[in-house]
């Protein structure tokens, strides 16, 4: 357990190089894909990262789920630095971040029931019982609004936002301290991503789950997180508490995501027919 | 006379576990200039319907109408070489997958020149400069460099732009924008409404806007159809429809657009639903 105020996850100038073949007689290329990010986030609360398609936000997810290495940076986890390009990680610490993925329809395997899906991160990471194992994977899909005999059924039984709860019981099944959630609401109508949503919600009051929540869709972070991280070519151009940063955003990049994302107030529509009139 | 006029248009599918209907009696009309929105959840049939009216459903679906006409064309009775004649010049539709619309094999110049020899009378020299033109009109910079392009060394925006330079390339009168924006980011979003609202302007074109998305239909539309399940919901100008929505479901719907959130959750649709059944219950 960590103490009150202390963070969960920390990141010191975290940087990513990635590089680019120059082909048979092109000279290789380094991009820069995530250029020195710093931020931390304390126990049961969300940090939203927002930034449109190549900001480099979901590199940073796979450097906080252990799946790539940073390329220089601290990282630390519950205070204990990680860097998995000099040590592997051990099952104790894999199991502290887990993630969930955007699309429900490519991140669970077509032929594994769910009960698999939910039963295998215990029988790699732990050594419960099968009936253990069992029952524990029975709880989890009741806590995320499921129904036990979903157990034996394959994903395309499933609708979007049915597949979604399976992909977060998945991810909960480990008791992780940090949740990543990778657009997980986009590909959702609207009705579903308000339950999915209030879902998130609840689960993060139930397990005091700290959450790193990634989205482009501005109204949805007002809604779900705590502070808010603006990313644009790699670099957190702003970042602060997610009311001032709605009250009073700072940078130009942040202005104007604010001044794309369309407005659904009367105020702005009867303006616009105005305009149009 | 309405541009478009359909009324009662049922399509259903023939499935293997017996006939589904994706459409279930939708009337709707558009005139010339105006822009209508069709909003609802997947599944609720905006884009079957409209697929329908285009002619480009599979053989397995079956598709009735009393009315469905295109100025004074009947669309039922259409032969094929005449439909292919209409679709495409005066009626067009671009698609949610930009990249998947295109043809990765072809250039993408090719593939808006090819639009131009099917449906225009122009030489090689005229259709290429028409070509240019029509890139430069939605705002691909460099647009002669463009055309010898591959749809795979283009942007999702920028191939967003080049679908709908194809789909104004004959000037047509009903343009069919089937979720444009859903898979492109906001700004780009925002880049793209405004230059379709440009486009609809300028050649006073009639538009059906299908989106699932409230904040498109704020910032696009004259007149909304809700749409659940197959059927119509509730049918109203914009401004009316987000100030004072008559159908428990379009409430519903707005009230779960997370910048209405009052307090810490949102309430759902099945929420509402769950309270009415309640309601009728007492």
């Amino acid at each position: 357990m960590s103490a009150v105020g202390t963070p969960v996850l920390e990141a010191r100038d975290i940087r990513r190089d990635y590089t680019v073949s120059g082909g048979l007689f092109g000279r290789n290329r380094v991009v820069h894909a995530v250029k020195g990010v710093s931020f931390s986030v304390e126990k049961g609360r969300t940090l939203a990262i927002v930034g449109e398609s190549g900001c480099g936000k979901s590199t940073l997810a796979r450097i906080l789920t252990l799946i790539d290495p940073q390329t220089s940076g601290e990282f630390l986890i519950e205070g204990h630095p990680v860097d998995i390009a000099v040590t592997r990680p051990t099952p104790e610490l894999r199991r502290k971040v887990q993630i969930v993925f955007q699309n429900p329809y490519g991140s669970l395997n077509p032929r594994q029931k769910i009960g698999s899906v939910l039963t295998e991160p215990l029988l790699l990471n732990t050594d419960k019982s099968a009936a253990e194992r069992r029952d524990l994977a029975m709880e989890m899909l009741v806590k995320v609004g499921l129904q036990p005999e979903h157990f034996g059924r394959y994903p395309h039984m499933f609708s979007g936002g049915q597949r979604q709860r399976i992909a977060i019981a998945r991810a909960l099944m480990l008791s992780p301290s940090i949740l990543v959630l990778d657009e997980p609401v986009s590909a959702l109508d609207l009705s579903v991503q308000a339950q999915i949503l209030n879902l998130l919600a609840d689960l993060q009051d139930e397990f005091g789950l700290t959450y790193v929540f990634i989205s482009h869709d501005l109204s949805v972070v007002r809604f779900i997180a705590d502070d808010v991280m603006v990313m644009y070519f790699g670099e957190a151009v702003e970042h602060a508490p997610k009311d001032q940063i709605f009250a009073d955003p700072q940078h130009e990049y942040t202005r104007m995501l604010f001044s794309a994302t369309p407005r659904a107030d009367p105020v702005s529509i009867r303006r616009r027919i105005e305009a149009r009139a | 006379m309405p541009l478009l006029s359909v009324r009662n248009l049922t399509v259903t599918f023939a499935t293997s576990t017996g006939p589904f209907k994706a459409v279930d009696g939708i009337d709707l009309s558009v005139e010339a200039g105006q822009v209508l929105a069709i909003v609802g959840e997947s599944g609720s049939g905006k884009s079957v319907g409209m697929l329908a009216v285009m002619g480009l459903l599979p053989p397995t679906a079956t598709v009735t109408a009393d009315e469905m006409r295109f100025e004074d064309i009947d669309m039922l009775t259409l032969t094929g070489k005449r439909r292919r004649e209409i679709i495409g010049r005066d009626i067009t539709m671009i698609f949610q997958e930009p990249n998947a619309s295109l043809n990765p094999c072809f250039t993408v110049g090719y593939q808006l020149e090819e639009t131009l020899r099917q449906h225009l009378k122009l030489g090689r020299r005229e259709r290429r400069a028409r070509a240019v033109e029509l890139l430069r009109s939605v705002g691909i910079p460099e647009p002669a460099e463009r055309l010898k392009s591959y749809p795979h060394q283009m942007s999702g925006g920028q191939c967003q732009r080049v679908m709908i330079a194809m789909a104004i390339a004959c000037q047509p009168k009903l343009l069919i924008a089937d979720e444009p924006t859903t898979a492109l980011d906001v700004t780009i979003q925002k880049q793209i409404l405004d230059l379709l609202m440009k486009l609809q302007t300028e050649h006073r074109m009639g538009l059906i806007m299908i989106t699932h998305d409230m904040g498109v239909v704020a910032e696009t539309a004259d007149r909304v159809i809700v749409q659940y399940k197959g059927r119509k919901v509730e049918e109203a100008n914009v401004l009316s429809l987000f100030t004072a929505p008559r159908e428990p479901y379009t409430r519903a719907l707005l009230a779960a657009l997370p910048e209405n959130a009052t307090g810490d959750r949102l309430p759902t649709v099945s929420d509402l639903v769950a309270a009415q059944t309640a309601g009728a219950a007492r």
